[in-house]
Parts: structure tokens; sequence; C-alpha cells
């Protein structure tokens, strides 16, 4: 498959097209805006979490296809995810879209090793990444806005 | 003189190469262009063999050093038509250029509520400078709005002025939508209202012949990089009676006269503003690509850009779903689009897999992307190596774009 094909294959254009989890989340505790101001993609994550488990997470926002892809499939994957596999999700997704494929890390990654591809273009990893920074500093209650630059 | 443009590009060594495998197709000269061997080799020339401080070595080499720097300057001050060769003042590009005016005409003459007047399709470079002198003495911004083609709305620019108004600072094209302004006419009504009128050149300078008396403007800025010179490089034209008046924006080597604890006292124009050793190598360069311009001729690039924006256009209105975002009827060589339910950073990307630069983003242009209502754009833009091969790898580019999505 060419890097490109790779990509933009199926699973990713369906997300992009009907990103999972997607709207508003009434009953948050944790909520965050993430932005990429170079591309200007723009995302609000909305966070449940009870007794130190994610219990729901939804998104809303617009921005390219990786990043909607990513941050839809990420939404899917973290419901029932405690704060420790949170983590370690996050550095093992963080380590595939920048350093490209690795058999352990996409075993443990399941669905997610889809954006395997972003590591063959850099200038695209912070598009992959963005949802993900968003969770971080979402549960962490970071007062910031996460931005990308 | 007849060009025969297909030619010129071998001039440019770097368009030779690869992209992904596949010939590099370059789209993004409004981001900066690519420069002839003949830039290339003045610079490495003036390191070979003229390398010296200017203005101060009583040794051939420093006289050798200055005397190409200051024949560039010459050589600008008689491509732009400037009336004086102490007009023309070196800076680092377009950017140095607008801070140099905001902080040294704008804080010596604007006081509290005193107003500014920018456009809303201004690169960020031409609102920032001037959002921070506004901060700095308690002035407001007051801006053009532009119109649904993307057009300068001269009927409420011209309503703007009030006596309170001090500067306006206005693109001669824009860089996002490649718009030509109306200087001319926007120029004489703020002159009809005692207001001078800087002008970012820095999309124009490269693709027209500019002539800054003919305009009649009070400042003029461009950068060398986007006019096929070196990165780091601009002038700032100025009348010579504004800047006479204006105090030194930096201090240091070269811009004085006699320095002591108690008084310092200022050299003449130009120098009063090119403190500290300039960037030699970069305007030795500069002077090239006047050199290379000239050559080719500001007309025959300005034809030669013009009828291939006519014929992108017209090619690009036939991909499914595609928009143009601005369609003045006066345009530099610059198409910005979307394409339905792509996000231009997508189509950056696999726009780049078939060996073709775009960008893709919001080109520093923030408000223009909000008037229109997009979160960005890609944006094609030519200089004068491009051809219609070019603009057909384009096409078929965007149509696997089309066949990705689908």
């Amino acid at each position: 498959m060419s890097g490109l094909r790779e990509l933009y294959q199926e699973v990713i254009i369906d997300h992009s097209r009907q990103p999972r989890n997607f709207g508003v989340l009434l009953d948050a505790n944790h909520h965050k805006e993430g932005f990429n101001p170079l591309c200007g993609d723009k995302l609000k994550l909305y966070v449940v979490e009870k007794n130190g488990v994610i219990e729901k997470m939804q998104f809303e926002g617009s921005g390219c296809a990786i990043s909607v892809a990513s941050a839809s499939l990420m939404t899917e994957v973290m419901r029932g995810k405690t704060r420790a596999e949170v983590e370690a999700i996050f550095n093992d997704f963080h380590q595939l879209v920048t350093h490209g494929h690795n058999a352990d890390v996409e075993s443990r990654l399941g669905k997610l090793a889809v954006l395997a591809g972003v590591a063959e273009y850099p200038a695209r990893v912070k598009c992959a990444t963005l949802a993900w920074h968003t969770l971080k500093a979402a549960i962490a209650d970071d007062p910031q806005a996460v931005s990308t630059e | 003189m007849m060009i025969d443009f297909m030619t010129l590009r071998a001039d440019f060594p770097l368009l030779q190469q690869k992209n992904r495998g596949k010939p590099l197709v370059y789209l993004d000269s409004g981001a900066t262009n690519q420069k002839p061997q003949s830039v290339i080799d003045a610079m490495n020339q003036y390191y070979i063999s003229d390398n010296a401080n200017i203005h101060r070595g009583v040794y051939e080499l420093s006289e050798r050093a200055t005397y190409q720097y200051e024949k560039v300057r010459h050589d600008i001050k008689e491509f732009i038509n400037a009336a004086h060769t102490e007009e023309i003042i070196f800076t680092a590009g377009t950017t140095a250029g607008i801070n140099l005016v905001a902080q040294s005409y704008g804080r010596s003459k604007l006081k509290v509520l005193d107003e500014i007047i920018v456009s809303a399709m201004e690169h960020h470079s031409n609102i920032v400078p001037w959002q921070l002198l506004a901060e700095q003495v308690g002035a407001n911004l007051r801006v053009v709005p532009i119109t649904d083609n993307g057009e300068m709305d001269l009927e409420a620019y011209e309503k703007l002025f009030t006596a309170r108004t001090k500067i306006v600072a206005i693109a001669h094209a824009s860089n996002a939508l490649g718009t030509i302004n109306p200087l001319k006419q926007m120029i004489q009504i703020a002159h009809a209202h005692n207001v001078p009128v800087l002008v970012d050149g820095a999309q124009a300078f490269p693709h027209m012949p500019v002539d800054v008396q003919d305009l009649d403007c009070d400042f003029y800025t461009f950068s060398s990089h986007k006019a096929y010179g070196p990165t780091g490089v601009g002038v700032l034209y100025g009348k010579q009676k504004l800047l006479e008046k204006m105090p030194p924006y930096q201090g240091g080597g070269d811009m004085i006269e006699s320095v002591t604890f108690a008084r310092t006292t200022y050299s003449k124009l130009p120098f009063k503003f090119e403190a500290g050793t300039p960037n030699i190598s970069g305007v030795i360069g500069f002077g090239a690509a006047i050199r290379y311009l000239q050559q080719v001729g500001m007309q025959n690039i300005a034809v030669h850009e013009a009828e291939l924006l006519a014929y992108a256009t017209q090619q690009l209105v036939t991909i499914p779903g595609l928009k143009i975002i601005g369609t003045a009827a006066e345009k530099v060589g610059v198409i910005s689009f979307v394409l339905d339910g792509v996000h231009p950073h997508d189509i950056g990307t696999i726009l780049d897999d078939h060996g073709i630069a775009v960008r893709a983003g919001h080109h520093c242009a923030m408000p223009v992307m909000e008037r229109f209502n997009v979160p960005a754009t890609v944006r094609a833009s030519f200089g004068l190596y491009n051809t219609h091969a070019d603009i057909d790898a384009l096409v078929s580019g965007l149509k696997d774009v089309l066949r990705l999505f689908k």
C-alpha cells in the first residue's frame, strides 16, 4: 500500500465523514478546547470521569480528515479506561504516529493502528495528536487552552 | 522583447528535482519563490572573493563590498522609480519594514484616540505591528471591509477617514485572495485627507512593474525572497521628507555620526535606519535577482502570470465542488480555493504525493478566512517559471483527491 493510500484508508475516511461520539456532553466533568493554529483545526472535548474511570467522551469541532478520525477513534477506545490506561495508550499512540509501524505497539493499540501511516508525513502528526493532547489537558484540568503551536 | 517562458525554468536549479518521486510542481511562490542560478552565483562569488564589512574599511576589499552593496541600492531606486537613492532602506523583509514605520513614524506621530486604517484582507504582518502601536499610544484600528468577491470596499474606505486618521496601511495585492487593490485611487483619497499611506508590496512587487512616484505612496515595503532573491532581505521605500523627520528605529553601529555618553547624533539617510552590519550577501543576491527580473521584464512577467491565472481559473472551475475564494477582477497569480467535503490540509498532503507543492492553511490572514467563513483554503500561487503543465498536474492531482474521498 502506498503511503498515501495507507494514510487515507477507508476506516479513516469513514470516521472523518461520520465521526463517532460527536456532539456536546452536558454532564461532562472535564472539558477542554484544542486548537491547531497552523491549519485551523479546532475541537472541544467533553469527558465524564467517575471514580478514576472514563465513562464517556464526546467531541465537537472541525478539522482535516486525520484530526477528526483520530478524535473519533480516540473517543471509542478510551471508554471504560482508567487514568493509568489512558496514559499508556497515549504514549503508545504518540510512539506510533511519530515513529511508524511497530508490531508490539500496534497490537496493544488495536484499531488505532490505522493511523500508523501518519508517521510518514511529519507535518500531519499535529493533526493526529490534537485530540490526544486535548484529552491529556482535560483530565489534568489544565486551565490553559491546548494549542499545537 | 518576446520571452520564451518555457526556457526560463532551466535557470532555476531547484526546480529540476523530484518531490516524493515525481517531478516537482512548485505552486507556492506566494510563500517564497525559487532562485535562479545567477542569484546563487552572486552570493557565492561575494563570499569567495569580496567579503568584508562595509562602510568602514580603508582597504580595497571593503571598498569593493561597499560598492556592490550600494550599487544594489541604486539599482532598486531605478527599478521602482524612486526619486532619491537615500529613500531605499534595506531591511530584513516586508515585516521589518512595516514594523519600522509603525514604531518610528507611528510612535512619533500618533497620540491617544488617533486612528490607523488597515483592511480586512491584510496579512497578519500588516495588522499586528499596528495593533502593537495602537496599544502603545492608545490609538484605534479601523478596518476597511471587503466585498464578497474579495475586493476592497472603496465607499466604506472613504467613510472611515476622520480628523483623527493618521496613517493608512494596505496591501498592494492580497496574499490570500490575489486581489490587486486600486492603490492610486486609495492613495489619492488618503492624501485628500492629508493622511500618508504605507503599502505592503510583498505580493505585488515580484509580479508587476512598480513605480512609487506614479503611485505617490508614502512608504512601500517588499521582500527579496518573494522576488527570486534570498531570504532575510527587504526594502523599505519612504519619501525623503518623511524619512528625514522620523526618529531612528534601532540603535547601533553604522547609524551614528558621533557617540558620546552625553549625546549621540545620527547618520543621514538611509544609514539612520540601518543599524548594525546588514545582510550584505543577501543584498548582493537581491541585486542579482533584480537584474534577472529586468532581463525578463516586469511587463512580460505580468502578462505571463495573468495568462496562467486565466488558464488555471478556467480549469479549476471544472472540478466538481471546487469554489474559488477571491474572484476580484484584478488579481495576481494566486488562486485560493476550497473543495466540498475535503479539508485543505488533506488536499495539501495528497497533492504533495503527486509532487505538487501548494499552501494549505489560513495564509497568515485569519480575518480573511473568517470573512469568507472557511477554516482554511488551498492556495496555488504562480511564479514566472510556472507553465500550463504545472496547472494540468494540479487539476489531475485534485481529481485524485476526489477519487480518494468519494
